[in-house]
């Protein structure tokens, strides 16, 4: 079968997807997809991000479909032409997608683990808009502890299921998912239990925002301060090949290989994620490469890079001991009760 | 008097129960289809008549029908929707609790028309009175033999179950009903597959709404071509209209097809006028989710011709000027009426049942919502207007079930037609402050504070 996307053409088996075609042709035209995940069923559909619109439906039926499709979830036909980036209508749609993700995300990127790889900014980066038309107050939820591995924030969470899909079709025993409807649906527990399944940590790979981040590497470092490496080990579990990412000697967190569509290509066990923290467990294969315009790619290893040196440094700590003698005060001022410390 | 086709055997004393029912030409229609006449030939008929489905969209029964996937040999089902959720519509609820001995014999000749062998009606869990007065009605049926196997010795059996729903407006979509009934999360599927190839356990499945099918046994006794003589064009038939607002006598009426909106709302047989002398201002003709119609607009199209209770005349002039006749919830408003607090009440309604699956609707219904309590509330902005008509038209026709292009619709309709009624709130915050704005001093008297000028 023959589909032609923004003018390309390619051909493709059916039972194909839009998206999936777009993704074989590769480059600007493929569609943006947040909840789409091409190794879990059933997923896509949701976000509404991929959105395009199909200007001749197939050879044997040339009229256009009449509202843009989810590109993710529906099939290609022969001889279907599609517009994905040059078309204005599906660019306005993605633009207001986003503004809809947008306006109940907290924006706290700058605390965020996920910042730096994550979907929703790349998103935004290239559909969102600079102001917000959102004046009201941002709908929040109570924290919520879902066990000792895996933090949840459920504000920032654009409920793309991908997580239920994940215990659903990776883990037995599901015991989370999604209550509630409309703004206030969130993703949650029955009732109050922790997430505790050997591959429950995939949950947080499979994430494209920050709602679902790893504890052990929580507030460790930026991502684009981390090395990833490609790296294995014998893993019972699992394939056990991961990205290892190093600080220094370190190693601050493993995650699954993610590709350029930042989907896995293989599960991971929580072994391998949570408790591997040692570089003599780990076999390191050589750095992980990352699209040229990553934020990961900030922090360059392969290129050479000059040692810095600052010398001004001794002059700003100079005096710094007699500074500290002058402002603090041996005890504490009007302190009727001294046995207070 | 308009001729009645559902309701005709409503004042009978007793015809909740069986004996009445059947003493009254009740089960007639499974009599006859089970031993005269082949399901194609069921089907055929209900073809022939030309009726709409009456849940609010209007698709064809008899094409829906013939679009089971019958050839790959899945057992089918046949579902009644009885989760009637929309604002303003209440007329299946009628029909269940006065007569569910109709919906039931519905049931019968329309599985056996489409083969279905075990069938449900889902019902709303608000109505939970009602849905005991099915389960009595089908235990009775049950026990005369109407239920069960080899129904009449034709050798076809047919198992039929009540369910009650959680209460979720959005259980009302085909899909999210079925996912609902199969025990999940009550969220609209993604489509295709559509429901008539893969629907109930994945397998052929029609959805109907309840006055859909309580309408087959009279097709089936009376035949299409003469089902299709009733009212005008491509509507056909008799429909249940919902009538509430200001109106003298609120209830639900059935109407031939092809009544001017000016009959229906004057004439003693239906709603009798207006309550009281204060004027008639605006127009809700099919449940909440229609665009509402000014006044200007109600007896007359856009064209200058009559308006007819029909789903062409009444979606004449496209959103525009016109509206639709969706599932018949007809809310009359007097210029009491405060436009800008009805739409609000509405987007509140679809922000409340939005399911949360996908983001625009989940996202928009609130923005919405908050935005139109702003104006409400004597704290809009001058740019909230194009904001809510901004939001609106990104919700539309980007969603995966219609709830999104029904939480919109009524916002577009209020901003385009009574525009006005949003700038008095947002410039004049003092004179809404006290909630009696438009009881104490109706629009037309202030509409001069918000004209344009030149100077």
């Amino acid at each position: 079968m023959k589909v032609t996307i923004d003018g390309q053409s390619i051909e493709v088996e059916p039972g194909t997807t839009i998206l999936q075609a777009a993704r074989m042709i590769g480059g600007e035209l493929v569609p943006p997809a947040m909840c789409y995940y091409s190794k879990l069923k059933g997923s896509g559909g949701k976000c509404r991000c991929c959105l395009v619109e199909v200007s001749k439906g197939s050879d044997a039926d040339p009229r256009p479909m009449p509202k843009l499709v989810a590109s993710c979830v529906t099939g290609c036909m022969d001889g279907m032409e599609v517009n994905s980036k040059s078309s204005e209508r599906v660019e306005e749609a993605r633009k207001s997608v986003t503004e809809f993700l947008l306006i109940n995300h907290p924006l706290d990127c700058p605390v965020c683990d996920q910042a730096g790889e994550c979907d929703l900014q790349n998103l935004s980066f290239e559909h969102g808009k600079s102001k917000t038309r959102f004046i009201e107050e941002k709908r929040t939820f109570e924290p919520e502890d879902i066990g000792p591995y895996i933090q949840l924030h459920m504000n920032r969470c654009i409920l793309c299921q991908r997580c239920v899909q994940v215990a659903d079709q990776l883990t037995d025993n599901r015991v989370h998912g999604v209550m509630d409807r409309g703004d206030h649906a969130n993703i949650s527990t029955c009732i109050s239990k922790a997430i505790d399944n050997e591959f429950s940590g995939n949950m947080i790979d499979v994430c494209p925002v920050g709602a679902l981040t790893d504890k052990t590497f929580r507030f460790k470092s930026r991502v684009w301060f981390n090395k990833p490496y490609n790296a294995h080990r014998d893993c019972d579990k699992c394939c056990g090949k991961t990205t290892v990412w190093m600080f220094g000697n370190e190693i601050q967190r493993v995650t699954g290989r993610k590709d350029e569509y930042h989907e896995v290509e293989e599960f991971i066990c929580n072994t391998c994620r949570f408790d591997k923290k040692d570089v003599n467990d780990w076999v390191i294969e050589g750095p992980r490469k990352f699209e040229k315009d990553s934020v990961i790619n900030q922090n360059n290893y392969t290129r050479k890079i000059e040692k810095v040196v600052i010398e001004t440094e001794e002059h700003i700590l100079e005096g710094r001991e007699q500074d500290r003698k002058k402002i603090s005060m041996p005890d504490f001022p009007l302190d009727s009760n001294p046995k207070r410390v | 008097m308009g001729r009645k086709i559902l309701l005709d055997k409503i004042n009978i004393p007793g015809i909740k129960t069986y004996e009445v029912y059947r003493q009254n030409g009740g089960y007639a229609s499974v009599e006859k289809a089970l031993k005269q006449m082949t399901p194609d030939e069921v089907t055929e008929e209900v073809k022939t008549s030309g009726i709409r489905g009456r849940g609010g969209a209007g698709f064809p029964v008899g094409m829906k029908w013939s679009f089971i996937d019958k050839k790959s040999g899945n057992p089918r089902h046949l579902v009644c929707n009885a989760d009637e959720s929309e604002p303003g519509t209440f007329k299946d609820r009628y029909l269940m609790e006065y007569i569910p001995h109709l919906l039931i014999e519905g049931m019968i000749t329309s599985s056996y028309a489409l083969g279905a062998n075990l069938s449900y009606i889902y019902i709303r869990g608000e109505y939970m009175w009602v849905y005991k007065i099915l389960e009595r009605a089908i235990a009775e049926a049950k026990a005369a033999g109407w239920l069960g196997k080899n129904i009449l010795g034709s050798g076809y059996d047919l198992d039929l179950y009540v369910q009650v729903g959680g209460g979720a407006y959005i259980c009302g979509e085909e899909t999210a009903l079925i996912e609902s009934l199969e025990g999940k999360r009550g969220n609209p599927r993604i489509k295709p597959p559509f429901p008539a190839v893969k629907g109930l356990w994945q397998n052929p499945t029609v959805v109907n709404n309840v006055e859909s099918i309580s309408a087959v046994p009279w097709i089936v006794m009376n035949t299409g071509a003469e089902y299709a003589k009733i009212g005008i064009e491509r509507s056909t038939g008799t429909k249940l209209i919902s009538a509430s607002g200001h109106i003298k006598n609120p209830g639900v009426y059935e109407i031939e097809l092809g009544v001017s909106v000016e009959e229906f709302i004057n004439s003693d047989e239906y709603c009798g006028g207006m309550i009281d002398d204060r004027p008639l201002k605006a127009l809700v003709p099919g449940g909440s989710s229609v665009p509402i119609l000014p006044a200007h607009l109600i007896y007359k199209t856009a064209a200058g011709t009559d308006r007819l209770m029909t789903y062409e005349s009444l979606s004449d002039g496209g959103f525009a000027t016109g509206s639709m006749l969706g599932s018949g919830g007809f809310i009359v408003y007097n210029d009491t009426t405060c436009i800008v607090r009805n739409t609000w009440n509405f987007s509140r309604f679809y922000h409340h049942e939005s399911c949360g699956q996908c983001t625009p609707c989940r996202e928009g219904t609130g923005w919405l919502e908050k935005i139109l309590w702003r104006i409400e509330n004597g704290q809009g902005r001058e740019e909230d207007i194009e904001l809510l008509w901004s939001i609106q038209s990104k919700i539309e026709g980007n969603t995966i079930c219609p709830l999104g292009d029904a939480a919109s619709w009524p916002v577009a309709a209020a901003i385009r037609h009574f525009k006005e009624e949003f700038e008095y709130h947002i410039r004049f915050p003092e004179k809404i402050k006290n909630r009696d704005h438009f009881v104490a001093e109706p629009f037309d008297k202030v509409r001069h504070l918000v004209a344009k000028q030149t100077v």
